[in-house]
């Protein structure tokens, strides 16, 4: 019985308990930065990563620069396990904060802050994923999701495979293989993928992968010796990558044929086959590793300080280290273009919506950021596109390690744009009553 | 002292046979309600009220739904997230086709798809009990999972998968989509639940639920005293599953604003099977607890270091709540085999006699 009480006890105080918490705590001075990250679940080796790179090249402009243009950053992560519940649960939480603006990092998280953003104002970035149509800034003037969408991500694929087939003409009568992430980000790319086997006469065969079966594809990669596909192309994420670059090493897959979007080529995605996943491909949009002085800055003001939470050194620089950094690069620069247009110092959600309509990074503002070379210049994000479709390149693993192995790659922009525009139509067709853009174009973007 | 019954007499069986034959029960739920309606909406933070009490509510109504299922007629089942599912996407099919409907009733016939598809998958239960009827169950679970992925005329083509949920208004005021305000859906989610509540407390004290624990505890002997098993059984499903279908169709329309199919995967179902376990089987109450203790919990502990201001990484409170999440409820179990309802039931028979307990 005496147990029976002590819980009866502990019951009431914690009942008692939740309803004198969740008081938000005092707002601190500064620009408040949340950040989504996964570092639990079964999307954390893609999460842990990309995680360290956004937290850590943030904490450094507040260590070696105090912040941006003299105010400080207020860097608070927010687990979401990459699960859509938790994720909403977190943005409830960061909203009341007066956030600047939120990077979901999970295209299910982003779809379902697509509609509230207007309303909260505040500012979505979903670099590289979420709602491809989400790029018309006339139709989605919250969302922002440069340097280039899914559909790019394959249009660029189906150039490098045209520039290896000889034309993509000679597609013709051959099959490509499409493994993807059965969730809205491993679809999104279907409807331009099916336009292009129209195009170019390819019969595209589709591999789903559930969420539940990422660790058990050999049945599909069985499907995929019946069908020897010409080309293999992958939209994975989480523990579903290194599976099928592993499964695909185990059936002899040419792997020199089988390429992933930027988001299955981290260390980790490729690691596991180690030497027999020689010859996998993938889209990447930043550089690679820790030689750039600004990540050295990293190493000095953060990790050699142990404001990181890296396991080790040598993992500063990896893939998806450096895409974290690319993008906090992106927030970063937003904040100090809105502290420009505005002349303030602490810049609000709205102010930072307009600094990200006048995204610009040149070549020669990567080399001052101390990232030379390390992405495409960001020059074509405006008022009405809020992606700029810029290019990306090719990366091949080596068995240790990626390795450049082709130039900038530019999307067709012919062709996805218009699908681009269309499906925004349509998603304002089906979300009516849509608001209509109030927000006034800045001269400068 | 306080709790008592004493002086109470009751003149005529109606008053006998009421739910709460307690005068301090009906001030109780009396207060109770008028805090939840009344209180609650002024006073508690967007946070609180979306995040915790939103969820809380539609979970304890498919925690209910299911223990009408469990609980009251003893069948096991593993498709709860599917039938809520149903409710989700079917509410989704009727609110686009019909846009000028007032968004309740889709919502609430959305309960009556869900029906339909309980009984199908109900029919099993008429020859195979207990852990071979959850595996039936599960089939269910897996084809309808199934279905939401594959079949895109429910997401009506929607290229993501998803589905997304208009501004829909009542009265001139937007209950769904991001329009709406925290505090108008948590009085729809509240008034919903309410009302499904007491009328799953009407079935279960009636004849039907009588019929239910009749087949329950013995269903030969059921039979003998002339209940027609298949009629209950599917009786069971049938409302079992209108009721979760209302809850994911709250789910998806009043809480997330826009859902994939992984909302309502098998993880949706153990997580209202561990609600009904923990709270209590056979308990409305139980449903109700069980849901704050599996829900609520987490947030709470997700949220206290940082509102203590202990500075700890937001991956480690994840697994320290997982941690602590899993031993409370195996020391739950442990102390009380028969859920939290059980131990509330103790300790309202301790008030009773408090504080002369001899």
């Amino acid at each position: 019985m005496r147990a029976k009480q002590l819980v009866l006890c502990a019951m009431a105080a914690a009942t008692l308990g939740m309803g004198i918490l969740a008081v938000p705590a005092a707002a601190e001075e500064g620009i408040y930065v949340p950040l989504l990250t996964y570092r639990t679940g079964p999307f954390a080796g893609s999460g842990i990563p990309i995680a360290n790179g956004m937290h850590d090249y943030l904490t450094m402009l507040n260590e070696r620069d105090g912040g941006i243009g003299g105010a400080k950053l207020i860097i608070e992560e927010c687990e979401t396990g990459y699960d859509t519940k938790k994720g909403v649960e977190c943005y409830e939480q960061i909203k009341s904060k007066h956030p600047v603006v939120v990077n979901p990092y999970s295209t299910g998280i982003t779809l379902q802050l697509i509609p509230k953003a207007a309303v909260d104002k505040i500012p979505i970035l979903s670099m590289a994923y979420g709602l491809s149509a989400s790029a018309d800034g006339n139709t989605f003037p919250w969302i922002f999701n440069p340097p280039a969408t899914y559909w790019d991500g394959l249009s660029m694929i189906f150039k490098y495979i045209g520039d290896k087939e000889g034309g993509l003409d000679k597609l013709k009568g051959k099959t490509i293989g499409y493994i993807f992430f059965d969730g809205g980000y491993g679809r999104e790319p279907i409807p331009l993928l099916e336009q292009f086997a129209k195009d170019y006469g390819f019969t595209a065969k589709q591999y789903p992968v559930p969420a539940a079966e990422m660790q058990n594809q050999s049945g599909l990669w069985l499907n995929v010796r019946r069908d020897r596909p010409a080309w293999m192309i992958m939209w994975g994420w989480g523990a579903m990558n290194p599976t099928a670059i592993k499964e695909a090493a185990k059936i002899n897959y040419p792997l020199d044929h089988f390429i992933g979007v930027w988001w299955s080529g981290s260390d980790d995605d490729a690691r596991p086959a180690g030497h027999d996943g020689k010859g996998y491909l993938a889209l990447n949009l930043n550089g690679l590793g820790a030689s750039y002085p600004a990540i050295q800055e990293i190493m000095k003001y953060v990790v050699d300080k142990g404001k990181s939470q890296v396991d080790s050194k040598d993992r500063v620089g990896e893939n998806f280290y450096d895409r974290g950094v690319y993008n906090s690069v992106l927030v970063a620069e937003a904040i100090r273009n809105a502290q420009h247009i505005t002349g303030k110092k602490e810049v609000t959600g709205e102010d930072v919506r307009r600094g990200f309509e006048a995204l610009k990074i040149s070549e020669a503002r990567w080399k001052e950021l101390g990232l030379p070379d390390f992405a495409a210049p960001i020059d074509k994000v405006s008022c009405s596109d809020h992606n700029g479709h810029h290019s990306a390149y090719m990366q091949q693993w080596d068995g240790t390690k990626w390795v450049k192995v082709s130039d900038w790659i530019a999307p067709m922009k012919d062709k996805v744009r218009p699908l681009l525009e269309e499906a925004a139509k349509d998603y304002v067709a089906k979300n009516q009553p849509w608001p209509a853009r109030t927000e006034p174009c800045d001269k400068s973007s | 002292m306080l709790y008592r019954e004493v002086g109470q007499y009751k003149t005529t069986y109606e008053a006998d046979h009421a739910i709460f034959p307690l005068l301090q029960d009906r001030i109780g739920i009396a207060v109770i309600l008028a805090i939840a309606f009344l209180f609650v909406p002024f006073t508690a933070s967007d946070f609180v009220v979306n995040s915790m009490l939103i969820p809380i509510l539609i979970f304890a109504l498919a925690a209910i739904g299911l223990n009408l299922l469990t609980g009251y007629a003893g069948l096991i089942s593993l498709g709860t997230g599917g039938f809520m599912g149903v409710g989700a996407y079917g509410c989704y099919k009727l609110a686009t086709a019909f846009p000028q409907v007032n968004i309740l009733v889709p919502i609430l016939l959305s309960g009556f798809f869900s029906a339909a598809v309980g009984v199908v998958f109900g029919l099993p239960s008429l020859r195979i009990k207990g852990f071979y009827l959850a595996v039936a169950t599960l089939a269910s679970q897996f084809f309808l999972s199934w279905c939401f992925v594959r079949v895109p005329w429910l997401v009506n083509y929607n290229v993501s998968g998803a589905i997304e949920v208009p501004t829909r208004t009542f009265f001139g005021i937007p209950i769904t989509g991001p329009n709406a305000t925290a505090t108008t859906r948590y009085l729809v989610v509240l008034a919903v639940v309410v009302a499904m509540t007491w009328l799953a407390s009407n079935l279960v004290h009636g004849r039907i639920g009588r019929m239910w624990m009749a087949v329950r505890d013995m269903d030969i002997a059921a039979e003998l005293i002339g209940i027609r098993l298949y009629r209950t059984k599917l009786l069971a499903f049938a409302v079992s599953s209108f009721y979760a279908g209302v809850a994911g169709a709250m789910l998806v329309f009043l809480w997330l604003g826009a859902s994939e199919a992984d909302s309502f995967d098998i993880n949706a179902s153990f997580l209202v099977l561990f609600m009904v376990i923990i709270g209590g089987l056979g308990s409305l109450l139980g449903s109700y607890l069980g849901s704050v203790l599996i829900l609520g919990l987490p947030i709470v502990l997700r949220t206290l270091p940082g509102s203590l201001g202990v500075p700890l990484n937001s991956a480690t409170v994840e697994h320290l709540q997982f941690m602590i999440v899993g031993a409370l409820i195996i020391l739950f179990l442990i102390v009380e085999p028969n859920g939290l309802a059980r131990l509330w039931q103790i300790g309202k028979q301790k008030l009773r006699v408090w504080p002369f307990p001899y």
